[in-house]
């Protein structure tokens, strides 16, 4: 009957229907083609040897996805439809979630985008499909996240507006300035940034304590599209590694670059994740595990794997590690400390941390809590208690490269603030680190462009010379409904409301700055 | 008992997000709407890029177009991720359905050898230009601003990939089976005088700067000529000849044809309104590219079709143009 | 330092078959339960084989069926018809 057909194995197949529909231009000169190849010096000698790092052919790919949105969708409806946003722990938790979608969704949109274009710019048609396929999920969590607090949005504040937010809010900046450094790199930068520092070192630190947070507070529509995005995660993160073991065995000479690269891209994601660490350990109600203890398995335990494996390749572990293993101790505390002072101009609200929630926090940061921070919080818990709900008027210096206001403490002294400073070209720039300064001198042509929101208020390019005008009219904060103190706030009075629950008697002035301003 | 529905009727705050209350009034949006309006950065950007310096990285003027707002285009078929994947995943299904089914019976390869062989010269092939359109779209999705304008051509993109696969996998049933064919359908790409004017025109579209530019010139001119020809034309030819079986292989390009047409005419409607300077910049465009893909399918046309097709599927493209306002510099209506 | 390979997975029902397929064919492999996740580890090496996994859920099973349900991984991919293997290699 039939002919006895020969059978390719998966892996010829495969690059049948992907890479072997390229082929050799003539017409026009492949530099042409793909102009942006060379500049940033990385020396690729031969792009067959470009291993795929997954195998899904678009047939493949649809179906799979479809079967994951099916699913993913199905819940979002019947959470609504639950009016599931009354089943959480807790209403401070949906602070977290508008950390996430203000700081993090704007991030997948930009990824989604940088991914199109490197799916492009390769003249390696494996790598393109590879970036190809990543462009388009990022563009799906982007989507679902949205649709997943779409609901959120109708019962709460400060999640209405968050793509406006992204592009102005002053600590919102973190973020941006960090993916706009990566798209704003050639296509080899951005990949060793977003494929190999983020997605496989760090992603890790962002999605599972995000998730395994929203399963412990009861959030089921975050929990959905979290792990129905990490199921993409597993393809993003072997990208992640076969480019950089890809670049490093096309030649030698671009050995030194990727360690230059990965030693800025760890601390910019490390910088970037303090983010995180603080949502872990001050805003979830029912907490999963402490940031030192995501750090440690995360980052000290998993990197430690990497790293060792790549040291064949003549790659050492990213520069500053060890003052980033010191930091965990410290960075949630000192971040949440600095949000809680600048409430007024935040999309969240803050709190001090409940009794039992220090408590638990004393167990895991036993050297540094009680010494070093739980005092600051019994101060500014006095003060409240008094009627003085403190919020800081002056802004803060913000680092030129990471754009955190200068807060962190130096490694081997956590009573003394951390601060760089050089000048170039005869203008003065301030960094909160090593990390951060090294990075700044390496290009500092890129980094004397930041755009650093305390400069741009204080020169009048956020809508007005005052705080309360620019968090109300250039961030689209209500002032006394979206920001400041959660205690008293209507968010809070709301929740209590659907709890049934009695109104406790609000410490007394907290609602000073809700009127005043 | 009563169900005190009231205390626990949580009242909503708003409706949707504040991006679509401007746009739309304070009402519930549609899942489309809230996953491709305004989700993209419009200001503050941090640095220029170092592949554009000129430009800021999403950047009205990487085309000579100008819109007040690009969210004017949107979607007739309101694809998001989500809409878009099930659709593709019904098609799809239908589609594995047939390749098993040939490929089990060995429809292809049992199919007379001249048959065999003026499918692997005239058909196959094109899965190089869908290559080309995969990265053409890509390019498109990285380099356009708006959420409505960006997916359109990531979903573009993929598509055109899915396509050669298919396409591939028509090479994979033909002879022996293995590589082969597929290896003898790039020669033919790369050398037959019957594929040069398709890749010239195909490697001319990968150089083109200008985004929009290059929209028209792949998914409007290029398309417009190339499935109607290889998909109605070539295909009503093989099935005459005894290949009837291919047409349930291409029944998908066939059904994505006529879907993709839909937002691509959509699209070029809403930019054409906008201003008598778009109107004008398009048609010089397309008085550029019209002639030049037809040129590229002259001499496949003489061989897999017959000219006449080639000409028949001109004059349609000219009608499409015409209804849309714009003239075919090759065909007067 | 313990090099581990790793996988997690949703806690779902399909885990529930790759978690005995995976177990039984790395008797060293430690499985951990975690909020609405199981991950598994293993020094330096893991390996999922389609033939285990076949037995234990009664069908034919592609390799890429498990990217589904798969939230991490620690280790470099080696991908075939036949396996998915995650390992360090130095």
């Amino acid at each position: 009957m039939t002919m006895q057909k020969k059978k390719l194995g998966l892996k010829d197949k495969y690059r049948y229907l992907t890479r072997d529909m390229a082929w050799e231009p003539s017409y026009q000169k492949k530099a042409d083609i793909f102009p942006h190849e060379d500049f940033e010096g990385i020396k690729i000698t031969d792009w067959d040897k470009w291993e795929d790092p997954f195998r899904l052919t678009m047939d493949a790919y649809w179906k799979y996805q479809a079967e994951k949105e099916k699913k993913l969708y199905a819940i979002f409806d019947a959470f609504a439809q639950n009016n599931g946003h009354q089943n959480i722990s807790d209403a401070r938790y949906v602070n977290a979630l508008k950390l996430f979608l203000t700081g993090v969704s704007p991030l997948e949109y930009g990824a989604f985008q940088g991914y199109s274009r490197a799916g492009r710019q390769f003249s390696g048609a494996g790598a393109r499909v590879a970036c190809q396929m990543q462009a388009i999920d990022e563009l799906r969590h982007v989507q679902t996240q949205i649709h997943a607090m779409s609901h959120y949005n109708k019962h709460f504040n400060g999640l209405h507006d968050f793509a406006h937010m992204h592009d102005r809010v002053w600590f919102l900046s973190v973020p941006k300035s960090f993916f706009d450094d990566a798209r704003s790199a050639g296509p080899f930068e951005f990949l060793t940034a977003i494929s190999f520092s983020f997605e496989y070192v760090l992603t890790n630190l962002l999605f599972v304590p995000f998730m395994s947070g929203a399963a412990y507070n009861g959030d089921m529509a975050t929990v959905t599209f979290g792990f129905s995005a990490q199921s993409d995660e597993a393809r993003h993160m072997t990208l992640g590694l076969e480019v950089i073991k890809f670049m490093l065995e096309q030649h030698e000479d671009n050995v030194p670059i990727i360690q230059r690269w990965i030693d800025k891209w760890f601390w910019r994601g490390y910088r970037l994740l303090s983010l995180v660490g603080m949502m872990m350990d001050y805003m979830l109600p029912n907490k999963v595990m402490s940031w030192a203890e995501a750090w440690e398995v995360y980052y000290e335990q998993n990197g430690g794997a990497l790293f060792k494996d790549l040291e064949r390749y003549g790659i050492r572990p990213p520069k500053y590690q060890e003052q980033a293993n010191i930091g965990k101790q410290h960075i949630t505390h000192q971040i949440w400390a600095t949000f809680y002072q600048y409430s007024h101009a935040t999309n969240f609200h803050t709190w001090i941390p409940s009794e039992d929630e220090q408590q638990w926090l004393a167990e895991k940061y036993p050297d540094t809590f009680d010494k070093y921070y739980r005092p600051r919080f019994d101060h500014w818990q006095e003060q409240h208690a008094n009627g003085q709900r403190f919020y800081n008027s002056i802004l803060p210096q913000l680092c030129q490269v990471c754009q955190v206001p200068a807060l962190f403490t130096e490694p081997d002294d956590p009573t003394q603030l951390s601060h760089r400073q050089i000048v170039h070209e005869g203008e003065r720039y301030h960094f909160c680190s090593d990390g951060c300064c090294d990075i700044f001198q390496n290009e500092p042509e890129k980094y004397i462009q930041a755009w650093l929101p305390v400069h741009q208020i204080y020169q009048g390019n956020c809508g007005g010379g005052d705080v309360q005008t620019v968090v109300e009219k250039y961030y689209h904060l209500k002032n006394g409904q979206d920001n400041l103190e959660y205690v008293g706030s209507p968010e809070y009075l709301r929740w209590l409301a659907w709890k049934k629950l009695a109104t406790p008697q609000a410490p007394a002035g907290t609602g000073d700055r809700r009127d005043a301003a | 008992m009563s169900v005190e529905i009231k205390t626990n009727t949580a009242e909503t705050l708003r409706h949707t997000y504040g991006n679509l209350q401007r746009r739309f009034g304070d009402k519930p949006a549609s899942r489309y709407q809230e996953a491709s309006y305004d989700i993209e950065a419009t200001t503050n950007f941090h640095y220029r890029p170092l592949w554009d310096p000129q430009r800021q990285l999403n950047d009205p003027t990487r085309t000579a177009i100008r819109m007040t707002d690009w969210h004017a285009v949107t979607d007739p078929r309101q694809y998001f991720y989500g809409a878009y994947v099930q659709s593709r995943a019904r098609m799809q299904e239908t589609t594995e359905h047939a390749y098993g089914f040939c490929e089990k019976r060995g429809l292809m390869n049992r199919l007379p050898e001249a048959l065999q062989h003026k499918i692997l010269r005239c058909l196959v092939p094109l899965r190089h230009a869908e290559m080309g359109a995969n990265m053409n779209n890509s390019s498109i999705a990285g380099d356009c601003i708006a959420g409505t304008m960006t997916q359109l051509h990531i979903y573009q993109a993929m598509d055109r990939l899915g396509i050669g696969q298919y396409l591939s996998r028509i090479g994979l049933l033909l002879g022996e089976g293995g590589g082969a064919a597929l290896d003898q359908a790039k020669a033919y790409w790369m050398d037959d005088p019957i594929w040069q004017g398709l890749r010239r025109y195909v490697e001319d579209s990968l150089v083109i700067k200008d985004w929009f530019e290059l929209t028209l010139a792949q998914n409007l001119l290029l398309d417009g000529l190339t499935y109607p020809l290889m998909y109605q034309h070539l295909d009503r030819q093989l099935g005459e000849e005894g290949a009837g079986n291919l047409s349930m292989l291409t029944e998908f390009m066939r059904d994505w044809y006529a879907e993709s047409t839909r937002w691509v005419d959509a699209m070029l409607k809403v930019v054409l309104a906008e201003s008598d300077e778009n109107r004008a910049q398009v048609q010089a465009w397309v008085d550029v590219w019209e002639p030049r893909a037809y040129e590229a399918l002259l001499q496949l046309a003489e061989v897999a079709t017959g000219r006449d097709a080639l000409d028949e599927v001109r004059t349609a493209l000219a009608a499409r143009l015409h209804k849309s306002g714009l003239r075919s510099p090759g065909v007067a209506l | 330092m313990k090099q581990l390979a790793f996988i997690v997975f949703q806690d779902n029902d399909n885990a529930r078959y790759l978690v005995d397929a995976i177990t039984e064919d790395n008797p060293r492999a430690e499985v951990q339960y975690q909020p609405a996740m199981i991950r598994i580890q293993a020094e330096k090496r893991l390996e999922i084989r389609r033939e285990t996994v076949e037995e234990k859920i009664g069908r034919e099973w592609d390799v890429q069926e498990m990217l589904i349900d798969v939230i991490s991984i620690g280790g470099n991919v080696t991908e075939d018809d036949d396996s998915f293997v995650l390992e360090w290699k130095n």
